[in-house]
């Protein structure tokens, strides 16, 4: 799916949040959003998934405008997405959690869950195997009948991110899927990302860790106070001295810049 | 809830143990609708059976609000609104045009229905805390409606409602009202465990995530609403037939109050749960009648005491997986 975000505009009352940003996600693309804490972007990816209703410009998806339709408009356009700060259904269990990806695609009548019709039992068992099916997919290890809350943090990300694939998206917005998890984790995640993209999926990426954004990136759009200051490929960006600046402030040691924007990694 | 007695720490582990076990097992609901079945040969004056068809009732009503209250977590404290649809729908065309009663159901059912989505379609869209303001303002509304209007009889209300076949012993009334409870109570506990039933909790647990799986937080809403004005409606057809009359004295706040709190003793979200608190509801205050002049003020006591206890409620919602649906996990194409 073809994302495109034209001259976005959003306040909040008289603060701007948002002040002109225009990106664009093509095909089976990865596209990172990045800037500092407060920079728009969680309120960016809002704004494409229907929850702000943006104050001016234009969201297109495969061509057509849908700023100001409600979330669950946008998902049925195929899009999904995680949230920044984890928000699974914490008391229902890791299967239920992933079978909401499926609500969309899935049918069924109530007439048939109050007879238990053959037909239920088949929608149920369809719902079921796609949820371990991405489940296994993203790698969860922890216990698959209890509740979504009682897992570790990282098993939680992943889960949500299970929901999300449940869906079986174009479109796939992740809001910091690599916060507050370890190294070994983090690899993990860089991994997942790339076989998600292997699906055919395209991917909207908001990220701190500048080495897993430069790893998997086609593009790279950088905000900072609202602002689009920089759009290009990973290794353009990384070296745009209004990039440098924004994270560092102008008078930074070089090897500060290294370590913040991943030079390391080559 | 059992006496811990001296065992200490490992005797109540293996009370609540032995509870789970009991509680997670499939018999308890057919153990009760047995137990159902066989109270009129215990007992069968006319007291008792009033009192199991009473009982029996409250549990359809209390099932109905569950899915609104505990499914979808919407506050609703004008329940007894669509009871007394139920109840007026019925009972109107019973005596003034001298249906049979169980002609009326149909007409029942779209009437609680259209109530459903009068009172659920413009209410649904405000947050929660409004929601329960303006459900007790459409109770009221309701009964102040029946009490004001002539074909509803007014303050003395409808008498001469007929039996669900015609004039039938209280005792076949008695089972085929145990029937139709059992019934509601299993369509209630399959929809809970269906698809919609899911998106139903999806709302309840966080309306943004769910909204951004697809699922409309109104829509899904309003569906449990109706769902529960069914419920609630085809009680007050039951509860017009079992007192062959209906007056708006029936349908006060204090009713949909008692009905939510048959909801949250028994544990929200719970369908055994809510079951249990119904029953409970019903039965104390007539175990307590002994008391005389106590007997509320200590049936308030308990129930405070029993909220203190177990705020989870007495038989509480756990996320179950049934050992098939967390086994699929294993795959053959996952081991290879
Ligand atoms: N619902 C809201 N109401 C008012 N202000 C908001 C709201 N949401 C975001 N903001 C403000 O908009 C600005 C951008 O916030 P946003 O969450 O989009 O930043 P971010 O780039 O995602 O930051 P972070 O990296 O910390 O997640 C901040 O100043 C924030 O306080
Ligand atoms: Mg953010």
């Amino acid at each position: 799916m073809n994302l495109e975000v034209a001259d976005l505009r959003l306040s909040f009352g008289g603060l701007l949040a948002i002040d002109g940003l225009s990106f664009g996600v093509g095909e089976n693309e990865i596209v990172s959003v990045i800037g500092p804490n407060g920079a728009g972007k969680t309120s960016a990816f809002n704004c494409v998934t229907g929850f702000y209703r943006p104050t001016a410009g234009r969201i297109l998806l495969d061509g057509q405008d849908v700023s100001g339709r409600r979330p669950e408009q946008i998902a049925a356009m195929g899009v999904a997405r995680t949230f920044q700060n984890l928000r699974l259904f914490g008391e229902l269990s890791v299967l239920d959690n992933v079978r909401a990806g499926t609500h969309l695609w899935s049918r069924q009548r109530a007439i048939d869950a109050l007879l238990h019709t053959p037909r239920f039992r088949r929608t149920e068992n369809e719902v079921t195997d796609e949820a371990h099916r991405w489940l296994d997919f993203v790698g969860l290890r922890g216990d698959r009948a209890g509740p979504a809350r009682a897992l570790p943090y990282g098993e939680q990300r992943r889960v949500e991110i299970a929901r999300a694939l449940a869906r079986r998206p174009s479109l796939l917005l992740l809001d910091e899927p690599a916060a507050g998890l370890n190294h070994s984790e983090k690899a993990e995640m860089t991994d997942l990302i790339r076989r998600i993209r292997e699906l055919g999926i395209s991917i909207a990426l908001i990220e701190h860790d500048m080495g897993l954004v430069m790893e998997v990136s086609e593009r790279v759009v950088v905000l900072n106070f609202g602002r689009e200051i920089a759009d290009g490929p990973p290794e353009q960006v990384r070296r745009d001295p209004q990039v440098i600046e924004a994270y560092l402030g102008r008078d930074a040691e070089d090897s500060e810049i290294a370590e913040i924007i991943g030079d390391g990694h080559g | 809830m059992s006496a811990p007695g001296t065992g200490g720490a490992s005797g109540l582990d293996r009370v609540s143990g032995f509870a789970r076990g009991l509680f997670d097992s499939r018999w308890p609901g057919p153990v009760l609708l047995l137990a159902a079945l066989l109270g009129p040969f215990v007992n069968a004056t006319p007291y008792a059976l009033n009192l199991m068809t009473t009982t029996a009732i409250s549990v359809m009503l209390a099932v109905g609000l569950n899915i609104v209250v505990g499914y979808c977590g919407l506050l609703d404290l004008g329940y007894a609104a669509f009871f007394a649809v139920g109840a007026y729908t019925s009972g109107v065309l019973a005596t003034r045009f001298d249906w049979p009663l169980l002609a009326t159901v149909p007409v029942v059912l779209v009437a609680t229905v259209i109530a459903g989505i009068v009172i659920g379609g413009p209410t649904l869209r405000l947050r929660s805390d409004y929601l329960a303001i303006v459900t007790l303002g459409f109770g009221e509304i309701i009964r102040i409606t029946a009490n004001n209007l002539d074909v509803t009889g007014g303050p003395s209300g409808i008498h001469g409602i007929p039996g669900l076949f015609g004039g039938e012993d209280k005792v076949v009334f008695y089972y085929a009202t145990v029937v139709i409870v059992a019934l509601a109570v299993i369509g209630a506990a399959r929809l809970g465990r269906s698809r919609i039933g899911r998106a139903w909790r999806f709302v309840r647990e966080d309306e943004d995530a769910a909204a951004a799986m697809g699922v409309s937080p109104y829509r899904v809403k309003l569906a449990a609403y109706i769902a529960g004005a069914v419920w609630g409606g085809l009680a007050g057809v039951l509860f017009g037939a079992h007192l062959s009359a209906v007056s708006p004295g029936s349908f006060r706040f204090l009713d949909s109050a008692l009905i939510l709190m048959a909801v949250v003793l028994g544990g929200m979200g719970s369908n055994p749960g809510v079951v249990l608190g119904a029953i409970v509801l019903a039965v104390l205050p007539e175990a307590l009648r002994d008391l005389v002049d106590w007997q509320y003020f200590v049936f308030g006591v308990l129930l405070i005491l029993v909220m203190l206890v177990r705020p989870q409620g007495l038989w509480p919602a756990r996320s179950r997986e049934t050992p098939q649906d967390a086994a699929r996990a294993v795959r053959p194409e996952v081991r290879a």
